[in-house]
């Protein structure tokens, strides 16, 4: 690890400040952070550290949603009465991700901003353009098993490895934001991460001196909710392809449907026109397959990571197949 | 366990009382601070010619007793522990928080204390195996781990013990896990599945996973 300095926030605006400075991070649960920085891929020369801020509870919004301060922990986001009440995609999620210990430490704010598990990125000594921009990918012709297979680009074919994300993404959260000088903002989660394009090294729409606060959830939207994750282990791994599912349905005909995937790009990943293809769509076969071919349009395997697709289309044909069932 | 054998506040500049026991244990340790690269102690590499940042106090209780510490800020929690305490109890498995055999608990709740500094918890309050017992009684999970023989090699038992404490406290809090059915149920009941999703961050080379949920279900008063 390599020396920095150390201190505790006492406000927002004042943690955003020490971390827009050069070399400057904010350190939250730093279960990510603190492993990279063991690592040297993550070498702040400051670490602001913003656990002591208020910033972890959990409250009822005027609309009928839910404001998650971005301290509150994993584990006590899962275990909440009110998320596995109305969010039960969100608490499933949250407890198909990394192990109960890590839960306890990880936050809202930062698991939203982990960075990806790619090996490549992990390996200070292979060449990495998120790591190291404009040293190459060495995933692309490397070992990609769990790499993406939509919004790929040259640069990179990272996935993002949240599962609380996706879960996120599929209820349409919103992000809230601080930066250095005050000013606040609300991003929403489709726009929070970006796709690879060019710029690899440049993960999420905020920008410098920009932390976040609070992600706040909308009222929970009709239909049954599943969180699906397909992984190499039955715990404690990432997702090879997860499915956030919210559908309204009766008698076999779907009224409605939000699908939100991970494991598959660099953000947690929704099709609208998938999506579409379900509304007051018989809930069969036929349309199982055309919203899969919807989700799939434009995906592209690497070798290793191949058979996502086939793996995709047959987890999102389980997930509706189950909760359509009459 | 292993306890520093200290009446008084141990601190840096005086942390143990010199007893039969600890002139052992002291004598490993100051070796250990005057030999180990400072790599070992910072985890990680460090560049040597980079100046050290400057240290931090942190005050833990640790066990229900303060400890008062300078230390460089990059000293992560196990570090601490095991390091500059000599409370060796807790593990270093992967350093990375793959392996739990680094957990302890945190006011009550458990955590890898690879993956997080020690200065980041000042004030707070840590639980390790060391401070299990009372005198010569095990805690319930440690008598029921030899009874189960929950291990084989060891290494990861200490890890283990402090996990199923902090787990059967999530139990019983009515935390869910991810099998758990119906998430909207008040507590789910301890199944052998329940207690194997909710170890699944403690992770046993030797495999004796069968003899720890027995051992967990032992002390959690479930028929084994």
């Amino acid at each position: 690890m390599r020396a920095f300095t150390y201190q505790r926030a006492d406000t927002t605006v004042q943690a955003a400040a020490a971390a827009v400075k050069p070399g400057g991070k904010i350190i939250a649960g730093g279960t990510n952070l603190l492993d990279l920085m063991k690592l040297q891929v993550e070498t702040p020369s400051s670490l602001v550290d913003i656990n002591r801020l208020p910033l972890d509870k959990i409250e009822e919004t005027p609309d009928g949603g839910l404001r998650i301060g971005t301290l509150v922990r994993n584990s006590d986001l899962a275990a909440d009465e009110r998320v596995r009440q109305r969010y039960g995609v969100l608490s499933r999620a949250l407890l198909a991700g990394a192990s109960a210990q890590l839960r306890n430490k990880a936050t809202t704010g930062g698991n939203l901003l982990q960075r990806t598990r790619c090996y490549y990125f992990y390996d200070v000594t292979k060449p990495c353009n998120k790591r190291n921009p404009g040293s190459g990918c060495a995933a692309l012709a490397g070992f990609n098993r769990i790499h993406a297979i939509l919004g790929t680009s040259e640069h990179c074919i990272a996935t993002h490895p949240s599962d609380m994300a996706v879960a996120m993404r599929a209820l349409d959260a919103k992000v809230e934001t601080i930066n250095d000088v005050g000013d606040t903002k609300i991003i929403p989660m489709a726009e929070l991460h970006r796709l690879p394009g060019g710029t690899p090294e440049i993960e999420t729409s905020l920008r410098p001196g920009e932390i976040i606060t609070a992600v706040t959830l909308p009222p929970p939207p009709p239909g049954v909710q599943v969180y699906r994750k397909v992984r190499d282990r039955a715990s404690y791994a990432f997702a090879l392809v997860s499915v956030a599912a919210i559908v309204d349905s009766t008698q076999g005909r779907i009224r409605s449907a939000r699908l939100a995937f991970g494991g598959l790009a660099l953000k947690p990943w929704r099709s609208p026109q998938a999506e579409q293809t379900l509304v007051n769509a018989a809930a069969d076969t036929t349309v199982f397959n055309a919203a899969a071919s919807a989700v799939l349009e434009g995906a592209r395997g690497f070798g290793g990571n191949d058979f996502k697709i086939p793996l995709t289309r047959r987890t999102l044909h389980s997930v509706l197949a189950e909760m359509t069932r009459t | 366990m292993d306890e520093p054998d200290s009446k008084t506040t141990p601190n840096q500049e005086n942390r143990f009382e010199v007893t039969r026991r600890t002139v052992i244990e002291t004598g490993t340790t100051a070796l250990l601070l005057t030999t180990l690269p400072r790599a070992a102690l910072a985890a990680g590499p460090v560049d040597d010619n980079e100046p050290p940042p400057p240290p931090v106090k942190v005050e833990l209780q640790i066990n229900g007793r303060p400890y008062s510490l300078t230390l460089d800020p990059r000293t992560t929690l196990l570090d601490a522990l095991r390091e500059h305490l000599a409370l060796t109890g807790s593990k270093k498995g992967c350093d990375h928080g793959q392996c739990g055999a680094c957990t302890v608990l945190i006011e009550g709740r458990r955590i890898n204390s690879c993956l997080t500094l020690a200065v980041m918890h000042d004030g707070q309050s840590v639980t390790t195996i060391e401070g299990l017992a009372e005198g010569e009684n095990l805690h319930p999970l440690q008598t029921a781990f030899v009874e189960h023989d929950g291990f084989q090699c060891g290494y990861c038992t200490s890890g283990q013990i402090c996990s199923a404490i902090g787990m059967l406290a999530e139990s019983r809090l009515g935390m869910p896990s991810y099998v758990t059915e119906n998430l909207t149920q008040p507590a789910a009941e301890l199944t052998d599945a329940e207690i194997r999703e909710r170890m699944s961050g403690n992770i046993c080379r030797c495999a004796a996973y069968p003899n720890i949920v027995a051992a967990i279900k032992q002390a959690a008063g479930l028929p084994t």
